[in-house]
């Protein structure tokens, strides 16, 4: 039962770009929390969501878009990740849902679809939470433009946990300023120290890991389930949570895993890539829709990369290679801001997937890690400034020669494959004097 | 001891450092004559050396007990909370007594007893050997020779006894120069690059005033520029800040006049002195110290501090001395005030910077040896062994280790030894259980009878060395052979591992380096392993073909191979764990308690009790 959702949540990008139903039914039929709902199969429920998504099985579409009409964009709350984990002999099944804010206004409308099917959610007696990516300000601001967030008393099961996540032209003025000093090569230290420190950058990768931190928290810790969401519901909701998943899932810090999560979490998520990703840091931070979104998750996965080196299939290489296509690409994945646009443009007949293209062998032995040993394990990330770092590999890739670092880096990879050949010789050699030896025996004993 | 009055005090907290809700482990605290000893529930053995404890502090009584706050030069803090306040009282007297000997002869290294006999210990001490190392580098030769003028230390009684001039100096000269030198240190060799034939001189500050000159100083600056066969041209290099080198022409010391001096190029390269420094060092562990600490905070503090803007500052002058040679084939005369610190800091990294040797392990001792211990760097005033003035301690030489540790970022493979190393140097400096570092010069040294009393540390460091192996370290690459590092500012980074290097939870959990260099032992071992059955293989197919022709030699063989198989199975066996370690996530090596098991560290890592309170989870880590 856990096992099909628990592989729905984490499916393969295969699968969910070129989706059979019938896969995913059977998968589902025994399966009694949650279902398959199609409600969104013209885009007309809620354009920036994909045509299929997970949904509480006691919830129908009518109440669905009913839904729609009371959160952002109609981001209706969604399966985003599934957890299981065994707590005294006993199971304990939590979800990660994500969404757009509900829209609450000034005179605190509510909607009893909506609050029935977060509810549903839960099982008897247990708590969740809500852990909104804004400030109690922001939040509560956003009611004078038809926004705002769940109340306590329409919602008495779910405790509300605001985190403050920084979005648009504030993340954008920060890439800027940092790329900015990291390209001034002339700068004493004093200067580059209070410029990186004004760029404000590594306290946005703070705050974004300890969100997820946070939501990992209330899943693993405390066996609640969360329900995230910002504004929009599609930047901060979709970093908190897709990290979250690094952090709990060993599934999503494989290759296949990481490469399904950024198609599910981001992609199908409608993360709006072509109005996010259109100019980096060379452009004005008025621009409206420009922010280094996809950047900073990609920033906060490394730190936790740097801090498990041996618990990622990938390395930092395959990390620059996403921050690169996310920008520019000869591949159509990045292309437009969600399922619905590249439906319209065609992108699935016209272009080819940047993932077929990585998932070549030939291409994918120069992502590896050399030192993955997968494990089991939840990861706990140290948030503390002394623990994070500038990401050397994006922001100072072009100001100064990596040569000695990288010679370093292949003496590395040798001695690890040289270990491994050495093993396997070790092997073969065993067996070998063992063959003899029994022969030897066989010979004698007559 | 009459310093102790208590032993042993059950039920003490010892807090998390950086824990917002005060999370604490309980345990026994036991006072030694040499050590403080907590011990908590899980048997996990915390142990302080008395002489590694900069400061104690006793807080003002809370509820649950008294809080003692001990902090130590290795950057270890902490913090204990006693039960009753007479404990805490008595425990915290000790502590003031036992971390501030008056005597040399009361500080660990004179009752320290590692159990060898007295030849060992003095094979210990004669492991460096500086005449070597100048021989090693080319000299006497017949521009620079050995001069005896301080073989009694008549003339300066901070220099050593053996001093490298040149040839042409003659003793009169060498006197006149040292009378016009602040403390008597005039010009002499500390390295000399043999295939430029350049030298790296050093003194203290000329006693120049406004006016004041010397021919015979004058005379010692020519001779040495004349024993750079190539350029005739030389750079005194004065490494303090110019406003400070002015200041002192008033006291009647000063900086050279390069219109007396006959070929000179004269530059200041602004290191600031050593009260800057300590406060710099401060300032910088204050802000590391704050329990919840923002980015920002931590960015706006460490560029508050001035800590890196100075490493940066003496990695700079290092760089002006190996460009000075290997570009200009200029030779060099560094000093700063008194020539013992900043100048100690130049000289050294110039030389890291232009020999490989001295960035092999031994080689690193030998120029710790060289240009801090013989040259009188005042280590024992500069790490606080002894109760005496605090304006005296500076983090000179901590400096000097951090410069050596951002060349080993830059140049991951041109180091023989690893960061393990430098942190264990930096933590001998301080225990004063070895005698390397007691004492301000080799005078003083001589007078303490060190050598007979006390042991050296370097042995032990060389008896350990897999611990501090570089597994990357590529000693074939000839392109290394002089260092050129990249000193733009985004270079220099935060040294996490030396001033945090007890709080566990800020580093990374699973560790590269150590997977690796457990992986490079094992190499070597399963190297040795295909040897082995190799030739057991050969054996045994030889066996095989003789066996075909006489049925009775086979017979007579077959005792000896049963003997083969039982060794076979024993080496199976003591290979499993070798691949098990490996397997494990943190390949740590588990006598190097600095990097503890994964495992353990995951335990600690996750939070006992969770507590969602004002909305914000508390990340234990």
């Amino acid at each position: 039962l856990e096992n099909c959702i628990g592989s729905l949540s984490t499916l393969d990008s295969v699968t969910l770009m070129y989706p059979s139903s019938t896969e995913f039914e059977t998968l589902l039929f025994s399966c009694n929390d949650w279902r398959l709902s199609y409600v969104n199969k013209e885009f007309a429920v809620c354009p920036s969501y994909p045509p299929i998504v997970i949904v509480p099985k006691s919830i129908d579409d009518e109440a669905l878009r009913k839904v729609a009409t009371f959160r952002h964009g109609g981001r209706f709350p969604v399966l985003s990740y599934y957890h299981k984990k065994k707590w005294n002999g006993k199971w304990y099944r939590t979800v990660i849902m994500r969404s757009g804010q509900p829209l609450t206004g000034t005179n605190g409308r509510r909607c009893k679809e909506d609050e029935k099917l977060i509810n549903a959610t839960l099982r008897a007696g247990k708590r969740g939470y809500i852990i909104d990516t804004r400030s109690l300000n922001v939040a509560q601001q956003a009611r004078a433009k038809g926004g705002g967030f769940e109340q306590e008393a329409h919602y008495p099961q779910w405790r509300r946990i605001h985190k403050s996540i920084e979005r648009y032209h504030i993340l954008q003025d920060s890439l800027i300023k940092l790329v900015e000093a990291c390209n001034d090569q002339t700068h004493n230290m004093d200067r580059w120290l209070s410029k990186l420190e004004a760029s404000n950058w590594l306290t946005h990768v703070k705050e974004i890991l300890t969100t997820a931190c946070l939501a990992a928290q209330c899943i693993d810790r405390e066996g609640a389930s969360v329900l995230i969401h910002g504004a929009e519901g599609t930047d901060s909701t979709l970093q908190a949570a897709s990290l979250a998943q690094i952090i709990l899932e060993p599934r999503s810090r494989t290759v296949r895993g990481f490469e399904a999560l950024i198609e599910r979490e981001w992609l199908q998520a409608g993360h709006p890539f072509q109005q996010r990703c259109a100019q980096s840091a060379y452009c004005s931070s008025k621009q409206k829709w420009e922010a280094p979104v996809f950047l900073l998750f990609l920033d906060c996965v490394w730190q936790i990369l740097r801090q498990f080196p041996c618990s990622f299939e990938f390395n930092e290489h395959f990390l620059i290679m996403l921050f690169e296509h996310a920008y520019a690409s000869q591949f159509g994945t990045f292309l437009g801001n969600n399922e619905s646009e590249r439906c319209k443009l065609k992108l699935q007949q016209k272009t080819m997937s940047l993932w077929s293209w990585v998932n070549r062998p030939s291409e994918l032995s120069k992502f590896a890690n050399p030192l993955f040993e997968a494990n089991n394990l939840v990861i706990w990330p140290s948030v503390a400034p002394q623990s994070l770092q500038l990401w050397e590999g994006i922001f100072l890739r072009w100001n100064r020669s990596s040569k000695y670092v990288d010679e370093a880096y292949e003496e590395m990879v040798n001695i690890i494959e040289y270990n491994r050949e050495l093993q396997a010789k070790v092997n073969i050699l065993r067996r070998q004097l063992a063959e003899l030896e029994t022969e030897d025996g066989l010979r004698e004993s007559p | 001891m009459e310093h102790i009055r208590t032993t042993k005090v059950e039920q003490v907290k010892l807090l998390d450092r950086f824990s917002t809700s005060n999370k604490s482990l309980t345990g026994t605290l036991y006072l030694t004559a040499t050590h403080l000893l907590f011990i908590d529930s899980h048997q996990k053995e915390t142990w302080i050396l008395h002489h590694h404890i900069a400061s104690v502090e006793k807080l003002a009584l809370t509820t649950s007990g008294c809080p003692l706050v001990i902090q130590c030069k290795n950057f270890r803090i902490v913090h204990f909370i006693v039960p009753r306040e007479r404990d805490c009282h008595d425990i915290y007297n000790s502590l003031l007594q036992l971390s501030k000997q008056a005597k040399y002869e009361d500080l660990y290294a004179f009752s320290y007893n590692p159990k060898q006999n007295d030849s060992e210990r003095l094979q210990g001490w004669q492991l460096i050997d500086l005449a070597e190392e100048y021989k090693r580098m080319g000299v006497p030769n017949p521009h620079w020779q050995l001069s005896d003028a301080n073989r009694e230390y008549k003339i300066c009684e901070t220099y050593p006894r053996e001093l490298y001039v040149p040839r042409i100096a003659s003793k009169p000269i060498i006197v006149g120069s040292s009378k016009f030198r602040s403390k008597g240190r005039f010009p002499v060799l500390s390295y000399y690059h043999q295939e430029k034939e350049a030298a790296i001189c050093r003194c203290s500050q000329p006693l120049s005033g406004f006016s004041a000159r010397c021919l015979e100083d004058e005379h010692l600056l020519q001779a040495i520029s004349k024993a750079n066969p190539v350029n005739r041209y030389m750079y005194v290099v004065d490494t303090r800040p110019k406003l400070n080198a002015m200041a002192n022409r008033a006291a009647g010391k000063g900086y050279e006049n390069e219109d007396n001096y006959s070929n000179i190029r004269f530059q200041f390269v602004g290191i600031e002195n050593i009260h800057v420094m300590r406060s710099s060092l401060q300032k910088l562990l204050e802000v590391n110290g704050t329990k919840g600490l923002s980015v920002n905070d931590f960015y706006s503090g460490l560029e508050n501090s001035g800590w890196l803007r100075h490493i940066k500052a003496v990695m700079d002058a290092a760089i002006f001395l190996a460009k000075a040679i290997m570009i200009e084939n200029a030779s060099v005369l560094v000093h700063c005030s008194d020539g013992w610190d900043r100048t100690s800091q130049v000289c050294s990294l110039g030389s890291l910077l232009l020999d490989s040797y001295y960035r092999t392990i031994k080689g690193f001792m030998v120029l710790i040896e060289k240009d801090w211990i013989s040259f009188g760097h005042k280590f024992s005033e500069r790490c606080g062994h002894l109760d005496g003035d605090p304006k005296e301690v500076s983090p000179v030489f901590t400096q000097f280790l951090e410069c050596v540790w951002h060349l080993t970022e830059q140049f991951p493979q041109a180091f023989e030894f690893n960061e393990a190393f430098l942190l264990q140097i930096h933590e001998h400096i301080h225990s004063c259980q070895f005698g390397n570092f007691l004492g301000n010069c080799q005078k003083e040294r001589e007078e303490l009878k060190l050598k007979e009393k006390t042991y050296s540390l370097w042995p032990f460091l060389l008896d350990d060395q897999k611990k501090y192996l570089n597994p990357l370290y590529s000693s074939k690459s000839q392109r290394f052979t002089v260092l050129e590092p990249n000193t733009v500012s985004f270079n220099f980074k935060f040294w996490r591992n030396m001033y945090h290097q007890f709080d566990r939870t800020l580093h990374p959990r699973q560790s590269v380096f150590n997977i690796i260099m457990n992986m490079n032992e094992q190499n070597k071992q399963l190297e040795k392993d295909i040897q082995d059955l190799e030739s057991k293989i050969k054996q045994c197919k030889n066996k095989q073909s003789d066996g075909v022709l006489t049925k009775e030699l086979l017979h007579s063989v077959h005792p000896e191979s049963s003997a083969l198989k039982t060794s076979l199975c024993l080496k199976e066996q003591t290979l499993l764990p070798v691949n098990d370690a490996l397997r494990t996530i943190e390949g740590s090596n588990p006598a190097d308690n600095r990097y503890c098991d994964y495992t353990e560290e995951f335990s600690k890592a996750e939070p006992g009790v969770v507590s969602l309170e004002y909305g914000v989870a508390r990340m234990t880590c």
